[in-house]
């Protein structure tokens, strides 16, 4: 099967890479850019842990092929931060004590990125609905909504 | 299934094409004959090709992403509503159009997993995937929307009634795609809603869908209902005796528990791991009876 050759922007940094049809964005991401904040927890489409913004809309990219990105602008949890400062998201979960495992925080802190960007004031039932496709195994999930809503403050 | 450390379910190798209009897809699809497959948002295909059990594995992949013909949502009142079939979830329910004029349609639309999903999920996948529970297919029905397919002899149009022959099963020949969907406009004073049942609010299977128009004439004398049904059958279908026992007739609680009977009678539903038979037959009454409720809400004030 022929390789395709795509560009693509991840966190801002032009690419070039050569890619198999059947690998998929998660799978490009992680492998060939070593870029392992984003994680597969289901590979269908389920649990968000794999979440990630391309053109300005968050994505399971355990469901987009690798080349179907090309041409695309990508943001990972590792674009977040600022010459070492945490984003007001990622801070606000460590305050707020919504990290346990850690398997789920960065696809829940893509997914409430995603959010704020939208809706800056969001309720918690709004808070709820931008989270849901987004599964924790830990934290009972109401840490992570009071770090969403401390973000939206500190980011007021 | 293959499972293995760190990476679950890897796909299968496929080829993959990413034509840039809908002439060279179609003409692709038919260069390469059988085997292939459209891929749209891949929330379906993806998931399936991985899984491997209700779709042979495709030899190749026809991308319709980069396709412009395929793209869009416009209106006029004379032709009504076009949808491409890769408008997304999210664009149909961000629209303020589709909100004020179809708002079945949205409440379909904005239900779609989750924003995720909705980011990814087409309306063309939607309704080329054919599940009975399919959140956008009771809305379309009721709208009585037309399939728009390009072929390479050219285009044919068919209503969905006739799209859709069984689960995951449509009238799409090979090589052919479908290239919208055509809503015609709604009369005055029509109000449209859809409901679904799921034991999870977000990112559930549809137990029982129900979508319901009503258009008023004067006196709330009820002068057009469209009722429409999904997961109760092979495919979503429409409730025409329910539709017929309300039409001409007043808008009234007692009319509305009346016709939310007939629609469940008119429901064969299957006993599934999502709920019996009889338990879905009771949901389609009572979710048929509230959405009459809220459609006419809707109508006063269109
Ligand atoms: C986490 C998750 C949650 C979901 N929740 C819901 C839900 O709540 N409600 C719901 O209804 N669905 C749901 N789905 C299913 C799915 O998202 C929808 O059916 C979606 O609309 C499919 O669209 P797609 O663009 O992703 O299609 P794809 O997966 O790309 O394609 C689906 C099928 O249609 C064919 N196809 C697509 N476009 C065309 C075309 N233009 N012409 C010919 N063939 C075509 C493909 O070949 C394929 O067989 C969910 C899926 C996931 C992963
Ligand atoms: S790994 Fe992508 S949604 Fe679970
Ligand atoms: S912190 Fe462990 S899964 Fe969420």
């Amino acid at each position: 099967m022929t390789r395709h050759t795509i560009s693509l922007k991840i966190n801002g940094q032009p690419y070039e890479v050569a890619v198999e049809p059947h690998w998929t964005l998660l799978e490009t991401v992680r492998e060939q850019f070593a870029l392992t904040g984003s994680k597969e927890g289901c590979g269908t489409g389920d649990c968000g842990a794999c979440s990630m913004i391309v053109d300005g809309r968050l994505i399971t990219a355990c469901l987009m092929l690798a080349p179907e990105a090309d041409g695309s602008e990508i943001t990972t949890i590792e674009g977040l931060a600022r010459n070492g400062d945490l984003h007001p998201v990622q801070q606000s979960f460590i305050e707020a004590g919504g990290v346990q495992c850690g398997f789920c925080t960065p696809g829940m802190i893509m997914a409430a990125k995603a959010l704020l960007d939208s809706n800056p004031r969001p309720t918690l039932e709004d808070v709820r609905l931008g989270l849901a496709g987004n599964l924790c195994r830990c934290t009972g999930y109401s840490k992570i909504y009071e770090a969403v809503l401390a973000a939206a403050e500190r980011i007021g | 299934m293959r499972w293995h450390y760190g990476r679950s379910a890897p796909l299968p190798r496929f080829e993959y094409f990413a034509p840039q209009s809908l002439t060279e897809a179609l003409t692709l699809l038919q260069e390469r004959g059988q085997g292939g497959r459209a891929l749209a948002g891949g929330t379906d295909l993806v998931v399936q090709v991985k899984e491997g059990v209700k779709i042979p594995i495709p030899s190749y992949l026809v991308s319709l992403r980069r396709i412009p013909e395929l793209r869009g949502i416009d209106f006029s009142a004379r032709d009504g509503l076009r949808i491409g079939a890769t408008a997304t979830m999210a664009e149909i329910a961000e629209s303020p159009l589709i909100r004020e004029r179809y708002s079945a349609l949205a409440d379909g639309a904005e239900i779609v997993g989750s924003i995720q999903t909705m980011n990814m999920a087409t309306v063309g996948g939607n309704v080329c995937n054919a599940a009975p529970s399919a959140d956008t297919a009771p809305p379309l029905l009721a709208h009585e929307a037309v399939a728009v397919v390009a072929g390479p002899q050219g285009e044919r149009e068919l209503p969905l009634e006739e799209f859709w022959l069984g689960p995951n099963q449509t009238a799409l020949q090979p090589g052919e795609l479908l290239r919208e969907l055509r809503l015609p406009a709604p009369p005055a004073n029509t109000g449209g809603v859809y409901v679904r049942r799921t034991p999870r609010k977000q990112m559930d299977i549809a137990v029982i869908g129900v979508a319901v128009l009503l258009t008023l004439g004067q006196g709330d004398r009820i002068e057009r209902a469209r009722i429409a049904l999904g997961a109760v059958a092979p495919t979503p279908v429409r409730a025409r005796k329910a539709e017929a026992a309300l039409e001409g007739k007043a808008a009234s609680e007692a009319l509305f528990a009346e016709a939310a009977e007939t629609a469940a009678s008119e429901a064969s539903p299957i006993d599934d791991i999502r709920g019996s038979a009889e338990f879905r037959r009771h949901l389609v009454r009572v979710t048929t009876e509230r959405c009459l409720l809220e459609a006419v809400q809707r109508a006063r004030t269109a």
